[in-house]
């Protein structure tokens, strides 16, 4: 037997079993092998399970139970890291025809999974808050901590996830999210559309003052700014003048 | 040489659940020590952090800790993989722990259209060739860790017509080539001997127990099996049951005392129960001591 040919027949319920698997009177252990399937199968939908509760409630335990099983065949963990599985169930959600009447179920698959990867994110230290009343600072490459998490999305998605987990009625339009981690508990910020674009610039090495420039004209900088500090988001402020 | 000198304190264990924190750091109870699963504590990019990691080192500090791990995949055809190999070794670095454990098992598929980790313990067959490949798969694990590994008996649903070795004369040839030790699960005992139609006593009388470090005993669920006997589910979902009390204390008079986990995996129940599982293991435990 080779260990490909049962993977293979694990994962087709219907497939026969591969030759060589007995049961003690030799005969092929079909009940037996099913033990492996089940076993496979109802482990990996448990982990996606556990890290995707508001989709689940979103689309009902039946409709979960289909979905997380065609995406588990399909989609198996890369590593044997099973808290952080799942990483391409949105994309899976995105091209998964049965939910496309819930356009915005990716987008909170998508704010679930940061929001995990945040809560498991290694630990750094942040730079303490008074350090940036040197306005100099401002003027120079910040390092940001790897539990800091952004994700731009066409609906209200903090508020649809909020709305599957706790029932409160969601409203509003598109929102640019900050998942940031104060202590050990993730937390997910809504801002408007294009905010993250101020990100993607720290991130690419710009300079505090010059990102800013990037913001949305209703984004409120000074909230902004206190939800990375306060968020622990900024480990790392580089010596020397950065213009570009 | 490998590192011999670390091991587990004599008395119980339990599998540690993030629910249980408060109830082990702060009461009185029966367990002397924690077994923890490696991958709950590793990051793909970088170390692991957060909670599950501060609550670990919290734990570290006070209780001898086990790190069990599920997803090396020591009976798998290809090579270990290097990255979990590497991860493993930076969290063993880290907690220090008082023993390391595997699988005598395969979870990872590395070739063709299905490639990933099942999240199993699946079987393979005893043979010569299976044989050289899980010793060199714990070769590489112990000179990459620098320290000897426990290595544990599967629980069975099936059977390889291809296999050549019983499973206990595998795991004495495996210890004789390697020098690992052995992790005697005695739930997958019974589950495997039943399932197999083999007798669990004699599976005990014939083990090395020179080579066991470490017992495991948790609960099995019943299904049926083709011809509608009973097949054994080893679940971790339940209280250990009697027969298998019953086969521990056999294996405790036959091997001496040795350190004990109680596993429960699935439907974790509130610490009191977890705890009077760990004081009738203590019980048993105690009684072969003295
Ligand atoms: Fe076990």
């Amino acid at each position: 037997m080779r260990q490909q040919d049962f993977i293979q027949a694990a994962l087709a319920p219907e497939a026969p079993v591969p030759t060589g698997l007995i049961t003690p009177s030799g005969a092929p252990a079909t009940r037996r092998f099913d033990v492996y399937r089940n076993n496979i199968i109802v482990g990996l939908k448990e982990a996606i399970a556990a890290s995707y509760p508001a989709v689940k409630s979103l689309v009902g335990d039946a409709f979960f139970e289909a979905m997380t099983g065609d995406y588990v065949r399909a989609h198996p963990p890369k590593t044997p890291i099973l808290p952080l599985y799942g990483a391409d169930f949105a994309e899976f959600i995105d091209g998964f025809a049965p939910a496309s009447r819930l356009p915005y179920l990716a987008d909170v698959a998508r704010l679930e999974y940061a929001l995990r990867q945040s809560y498991h994110a290694e630990d750094t230290c942040p730079v303490p808050a008074a350090e940036f009343s040197d306005p100099l600072l401002f003027t120079r490459q910040v390092v940001l901590a790897p539990t800091l998490i952004w994700l731009a999305s066409a609906y209200p998605v903090t508020k649809l996830r909020r709305f599957a987990l706790d029932g409160d009625r969601p409203s509003g339009g598109a929102e640019d999210v900050l998942i940031t981690r104060p202590g050990y508990d993730p937390i997910a910020t809504a801002f408007p559309p294009g905010t993250i674009a101020v990100l993607d610039a720290l991130r690419d090495g710009m300079a505090l003052a010059n990102a800013a420039e990037l913001a949305p004209s209703d984004l409120d900088l000074s909230q902004f700014l206190g939800t990375l500090l306060k968020g622990g988001a900024i480990i790392d402020i580089l010596e020397g003048d950065h213009d570009d | 040489m490998l590192d011999q000198t670390k091991q587990l304190p004599m008395g119980v264990g339990v599998g540690y659940k993030s629910k249980h924190f408060s109830n082990i750091s702060e009461g009185e109870h029966p367990v002397k020590w924690l077994e923890i699963h490696a991958e709950n504590y590793m990051g793909e990019k970088g170390a692991a952090g957060g909670r599950p990691m501060a609550q670990l080192r919290a734990l570290s500090d006070r209780f001898p800790i086990s790190v069990h791990g599920v997803g090396l995949s020591i009976g798998g055809e290809g090579r270990l993989d290097p990255d979990h190999l590497a991860r493993l070794k930076h969290l063993i670095d880290e907690i220090s722990p008082a023993s390391f454990s595997e699988h005598l098992a395969w979870s990872t598929h590395d070739t063709g259209p299905h490639s990933g980790y099942f999240n199993d313990l699946l079987p393979l067959p005893y043979t010569a060739k299976t044989l050289a490949r899980v010793c060199d798969h714990i070769d590489e694990v112990q000179s990459t860790l620098g320290r000897q590994m426990l290595l544990e008996n599967p629980a069975s649903y099936l059977a390889f017509a291809e296999s050549t070795y019983g499973e206990v004369e595998f795991l004495r040839a495996v210890v004789k080539r390697t020098g690992c030790g052995l992790l005697l699960d005695v739930n997958n005992v019974f589950v495997s001997a039943n399932n197999l139609r083999i007798d669990a006593y004699d599976y005990i009388d014939a083990f090395p127990h020179e080579a066991v470090g470490e017992i495991h005993l948790g609960g099995h669920d019943e299904d049926q099996d083709e011809d509608g006997a009973p097949l054994l589910i080893d679940s971790h979902g339940r209280e250990v049951a009697d027969p298998v009390w019953h086969l521990y204390t056999y294996a405790l008079a036959t091997a001496g005392p040795k350190p004990t986990l109680i596993e429960w995996d699935t439907d974790v129940p509130e610490w009191e129960v977890l705890a009077s599982e760990a004081a009738r293991a203590a019980l048993r435990l105690e009684q072969v001591l003295v």
